[in-house]
């Protein structure tokens, strides 16, 4: 009998190089989304008693991680039976590159931090944001793939 | 520089230990919930709270500001950022609402939502405690 893919080491690796890549992909995309705001600072000022600021590096992140593994896991199940390659992909590419891009905790984290700083309507937008922004991205990517590969049997 | 390879190194580790764990609640729980994201995103959100509390900790007992700022990095944007995930959730959830289970996939997106922000803020707390 053949190991479940999370307690072989060739699976359990190509996660981690995988998370290793999308952690990176997470921290340069999230840096520089980051500067998407600038000019929002000059239209809404901070003042001496609130220091604005907003996760928009996270929210960009997700949203397009959401995307990517609609897309990704719905391109592979219309593909048919999954063979050794397409669960290498599934793991590697879903579980280990777009999971480790996405993160829950930092969404979780940085929503306490903007209660902290007393921009309670900004967490809710966060929130509200990330959430709807990525179900509203899943569907389209899954929407993307399913076209994609209707288009292909119409061929 | 420093901080790519961090932040990767972390991030791979924390990649990893999601696959196992969740592999493992997964293997417990055959029924229509999906634990195993759960439970981890729940988890990790925890630590990155107790984790984010670490640089005051780590200088009040004298560590040079340098490393207790990298080494909170590592633990939070690297090992919990890898960790817990949040397009895999989302796509769990999407399932459920396909699958005809709107009330599991509304508890799934929402319960998640929830219970992290909460566990942040408990790990906060606790973390605090040492502070």
């Amino acid at each position: 009998m053949t190991r479940a893919p999370h307690r072989d080491w060739r699976y359990v690796g190509l996660v981690a190089l995988g998370g290793a890549a999308g952690s990176l992909g997470r921290y340069l995309l999230g840096g520089w989304a980051g500067a998407l705001l600038t000019p929002l600072t000059v239209l809404f000022p901070s003042t001496a008693d609130t220091v604005l600021w907003f996760p928009i590096g996270t929210l960009v992140v997700n949203v397009v991680g959401a995307l990517a593994l609609g897309y990704l896991l719905e391109a592979l199940a219309r593909r048919g039976r999954e063979t050794v390659r397409r669960r290498k992909i599934r793991i590697g590419i879903g579980t280990g590159v777009i999971g480790g891009f996405t993160t829950y905790s930092t969404l979780a984290l940085e929503t306490q931090q903007l209660l902290a700083d007393g921009l309670g309507w900004l967490a809710l937008l966060y929130v509200v944001l990330s959430l709807a922004g990525g179900t509203a991205a899943c569907l389209g990517g899954i929407a993307i793939a399913a076209r994609a590969a209707r288009r292909r049997k119409g061929r | 520089m420093i901080e790519l390879l961090v932040v990767a190194v972390g991030g791979g580790v924390g990649a990893a230990a999601r696959f196992m764990v969740d592999g493992e609640i997964r293997a417990r729980h055959s029924g229509g919930f999906p634990w195993g994201t759960f439970v981890v995103n729940v988890v990790g959100s925890f630590l990155i709270g107790v984790f984010s509390t670490l640089f005051f900790t780590l200088t009040h007992y004298g560590v040079a500001a340098e490393d207790a700022r990298m080494l909170r990095f590592a633990l939070t944007t690297g090992l919990c950022g890898g960790f817990t995930t949040f397009s895999t959730a989302t796509v769990e959830s999407i399932r459920l609402a396909q699958s005809g289970r709107m009330r599991l996939a509304l508890a799934n997106a929402l319960g998640t939502l929830g219970l992290t922000v909460a566990a942040a803020g408990l790990g906060i707390a606790v973390g605090g405690v040492f502070g």
